[in-house]
């Protein structure tokens, strides 16, 4: 899948370009956001935001027959919005009523100089649609999609993957991508075209397939002296190197003025290359050629 | 060194406020570079996070060492640990208004996350994460006091600080509360509640006091409008609001909305200070995303539907609250890439003049350079090489987005990922050599629309963004004459090095290099910075900062729910 004519599958890269683990241990610039509260109880961890105590569901299910029968003209039957009347289940007046009682007079007074008339319901009734206003969910935010992703074309995929993406380099249908399409779900799949492993793989790939593992990166250290120390890279900064050696031996050197020479190479350079290159359509043509590997 | 005279000022100025029961801030001392103290959010208004100290320098930076470490614990316990062994701290005193405050780890008990700005005035310091707030000697990190606040709940994403005000303190709790200290005994002056809980409002934002107020901002994640507050500091009055968002009918920038009520839904939350220009009276803030955020059809339908004042900077007359200009930097943002990182005050030349202006190096990729007296715009460069969702910029200098670069069900790949190329991480300005450092990350993620029925999207809801790669995190310098960068140096081994920086008159820049190490890099003009100095103490939280105490200077960075202070040996 590589671009450029010429490319070998492990790049040497500089130190400073040790891209791909960079990005596999960033730390999310923004803090991971919490669940809102009507999503309610997330990993053991207490909401935010106070959660309602939930309505009897008699209620709920009269509050929204009610609710269908006057209100949804205006505001839509899921109380979204609708041609004249605003979204509820966002309003500030609804977040902030607790059992109707902010509800009731708008309800039975209108706000006429906005459109909205009055409507003869008891105070029992808005209670009701007040109880159902407050059942709706109020976001979904980072949930994975659900939705069909495939669009693209797998002729187009294939001849891509044989072609001009070069990705035969590396990679064979009845090699490593062999029944991929059974192994990971579409998302996935599309993901680690771009990642090269590790990266955009949620815990929920399709049945028991095993984690995707992310290729170790590989260091060379040079000393003056010419002698040269090789392994998987533990940790590297601009003051310390660390590897471990083929034999699981642990060492760590000290770095002075980039003394000594350290050579960070990546399997997945490749991928990191291609990150500014890629044309969407291109990893959607893939992701359904990659599908039907079964 | 020009120490004495701003300690002799800033006693003076502590001595009046004890005397006189808070006095204004001395603008000078504020309105000036970053000296002995460390009085506000950014050390001084411009938020240029340059000192003029200069004791520890280039020559001698290799012999910083540890002076002393403090772990805090949060909440209603013994405020000190028993980390490296001296006596338990003094009991918390406790406020806020829950009966049952909510228990969250780093509020009710552990190690607190001390992501914000700490004050230093007169040789104590003062500290908060969320829900509390700490008095500690800057010369030994010993606790005078811990208040600890009980919550209600809200997001508790982080605390960036106080603000101090003669004897007073001030600052914001999750449930949306402004709190007022007495500085020597941390006993409660009084709270206001700042937001209405119920639309799920969280407050972060360090006050910032100029003059007689102090401005307060809050956050939220929900559909709810933004606002500035301005607050007296003696009473907790409420002097004026300015919503950043059109809230009724004649609004200026309500046609650039859909409807009144996506307006009045609209987002552009105000959470993190603005810098302040004595000369023009104007507080200069940047603005959050619109909301919904990752769908524009029901709140941006049209092109000219630009969702004001929402990702954009921000002028207001602090005496009014009135809004003075305004400039736009993500017109329509679908991405969640709001504006509101530090503005940055520098007068300098520019195309051969001289000019007052603000720099902003956004969340989205792109460079700003405004006239801060006017808004004129006067550059806009992309210093991000991966941001590849804008087609083109427009006249305004605008970076306009390309719609195939929006969430879309079958996943576009775009930089920067959620957390932007940059974010709140604070930069620095260096009066030196007169470029800008900035933390640049330059991460993929595959975007998916999650939902096709844009009615259903609230807040941050119907996104999945999924990283699928990096070019890697570099410290960055940008000529702002130009827009160009003057070099990049990439952080080895680490994607973080987010938590901001501070540069010296003795030619360092103090970073966090990603790989748990506070790294003091030698400035070489227009060449790359040397790494001379680090200590490996782990996830370094906040920006460093710098001071002077009994004469000695001291890098002050936190890291681990602890306050690290280092001097030379």
């Amino acid at each position: 899948m590589c671009l450029r004519k010429g490319f070998r599958f492990c790049a040497l890269v500089i130190i400073a370009c040790a891209a791909s683990q960079a990005a596999a241990q960033a730390p999310a610039q923004t803090p991971p956001r919490p669940s809102p509260a009507t999503q309610g109880e997330r990993g053991g961890r207490a909401p935010d935001y106070p959660e309602r105590p939930p309505a009897p569901p008699e209620q709920v299910a009269h509050g929204q027959q009610i609710f269908r029968s006057n209100c949804s003209f205006c505001h839509g039957s899921d109380a979204r919005g609708g041609e004249k009347g605003p979204n509820l289940v966002r309003d500030q007046v609804v977040l902030r009523d607790q059992n109707g009682e902010l509800i009731t007079p708008i309800v039975q007074n209108g706000i006429l100089d906005q459109g909205m008339p009055k409507f003869a319901l008891s105070a029992a009734d808005i209670t009701d649609i007040a109880a159902w206003l407050h059942s709706q969910p109020l976001s979904d935010r980072g949930a994975p999609t659900t939705l069909d992703i495939l669009v693209g074309n797998a002729r187009d995929g294939a001849a891509y993957f044989n072609g001009a993406g070069h990705c035969t380099q590396c990679h064979s249908t009845t090699g490593d991508l062999a029944g991929v399409g059974s192994r990971y779900e579409p998302k996935t799949i599309q993901n680690l075209i771009v990642s090269g492993g590790g990266m955009g793989v949620r815990r929920r790939s399709r049945g028991s397939a095993p984690p995707v593992k992310m290729p170790p990166l590989r260091v060379t250290v040079t000393f003056p002296s010419g002698q040269r120390v090789q392994g998987e890279l533990d940790h590297v900064s601009a003051f310390i190197v660390a590897l471990r050696e083929p034999d699981g031996t642990y060492r760590s050197f000290a770095r002075h003025d980039s003394i000594p020479k350290v050579v960070v190479t990546n399997p997945l350079q490749w991928h990191i290359d291609m990150l500014p290159q890629w044309r969407d359509a291109d990893i959607h043509n893939l992701t359904a050629y990659l599908v039907t590997l079964k | 060194m020009t120490r004495t005279p701003a300690l002799l000022l800033l006693t003076s100025w502590c001595l009046a406020g004890q005397s006189l029961g808070g006095q204004a801030l001395d603008s000078a001392l504020l309105a000036g570079p970053v000296t002995d103290a460390w009085p506000t959010y950014a050390g001084d208004y411009s938020q240029r996070r340059y000192s003029t100290l200069s004791e520890i320098d280039t020559a001698n930076v290799r012999h910083l060492t540890l002076a002393w470490v403090r772990r805090l614990t949060a909440g209603p316990g013994s405020g000190e640990g028993g980390f490296f062994g001296p006596p338990p701290g003094p009991p918390a005193i406790t406020g806020g208004v829950a009966e049952e405050p909510v228990t969250m780890p780093g509020s009710t008990s552990g190690p607190p996350r001390l992501s914000g700005s700490i004050l230093q005035v007169n040789g104590i310091l003062y500290v908060t994460s969320p829900d509390n707030a700490w008095a500690v000697d800057a010369l030994d990190g010993h606790i005078l006091w811990h208040y600890w606040w009980k919550s209600r709940g809200g997001t508790h994403i982080g605390n960036r600080g106080m603000a101090i005000y003669g004897d007073w303190l001030f600052f914001e709790t999750p449930d949306d509360y402004l709190v007022s200290l007495d500085a020597k005994t941390g006993a409660e002056r009084w709270h206001r509640e700042i937001a209405d809980f119920s639309q799920q409002y969280f407050s972060t934002m360090a006050p910032v006091v100029v003059g007689n107020h102090v401005l307060v901002g809050t956050g939220d994640d929900l559909d709810a409008p933004g606002f500035l507050q301005s607050f007296d500091p003696n009473t907790g009055d409420l002097q004026w609001k300015l919503y950043t968002v059109p809230m009724q009918k004649g609004d200026p920038g309500l046609e650039t909305w859909a409807s009144l009520d996506a307006a009045r839904h609209g987002g552009a939350q105000v959470w993190i200070p603005g810098s302040y220009d004595p000369a023009t009276q104007l507080y200069i803030f940047g603005t959050g995303n619109p909301t919904p955020a990752y769908t524009a059809t029901l709140r941006a339908p049209r092109d000219t539907h630009t969702n004001l004042y929402t990702c954009s900077v921000v002028a207001v007359n602090v005496n009014t609250g009135k809004m003075v200009w305004y400039y736009q930097t993500s017109p329509n943002d679908t991405h969640d890439w709001d504006a509101t990182q530090a503005p940055v005050l520098v007068d300098g030349m520019f195309a051969g003049k001289p000019r007052k202006m603000v720099l902003q190096a956004s969340r989205n990729g792109y460079f700003f350079l405004l006239d801060r007296t006017t808004g004129e715009h006067l550059l806009t460069a992309k210093y991000s090489d991966a941001a590849n969702w804008a087609d083109r910029i427009n006249a305004k200098g605008q970076p306009v987005r390309n719609p195939a670069k929006d969430n879309t069900v079958a996943g576009s790949l775009v930089s920067p990922d959620n957390g932007g190329a940059t974010n709140w991480h604070p930069p620095s300005y260096d009066l030196r050599t007169g470029l800008f450092y900035v933390v640049l990350h330059e991460v993929y993620s595959m975007y998916y629309l999650t939902d096709t029925d844009p009615r259903m999207l609230v807040g941050l809801g119907g996104s999945e963004q999924d990283d699928v790669g990096s070019l890697g995190t570099s410290i960055v310098a940008i000529d702002y004459q130009t827009g160009t960068l003057a070099w990049k140096y990439r952080l080895v081994g680490g994607g973080g090095g987010g938590s901001g920086l501070l540069t010296t008159a003795g030619g360092l820049l103090f970073a966090n290099d990603g790989s748990g190490s506070l790294v003091a890099y030698g400035l070489q003009g227009r060449k790359p910075p040397a790494p001379l100095w680090h200590a490996r103490i782990g996830s370094i939280e906040n920006a460093p900062e710098t001071y002077t105490v009994d004469g000695r200077q001291y890098v002050l960075v936190t890291a681990e729910g602890a306050v690290w202070a280092f001097a030379l040996q």
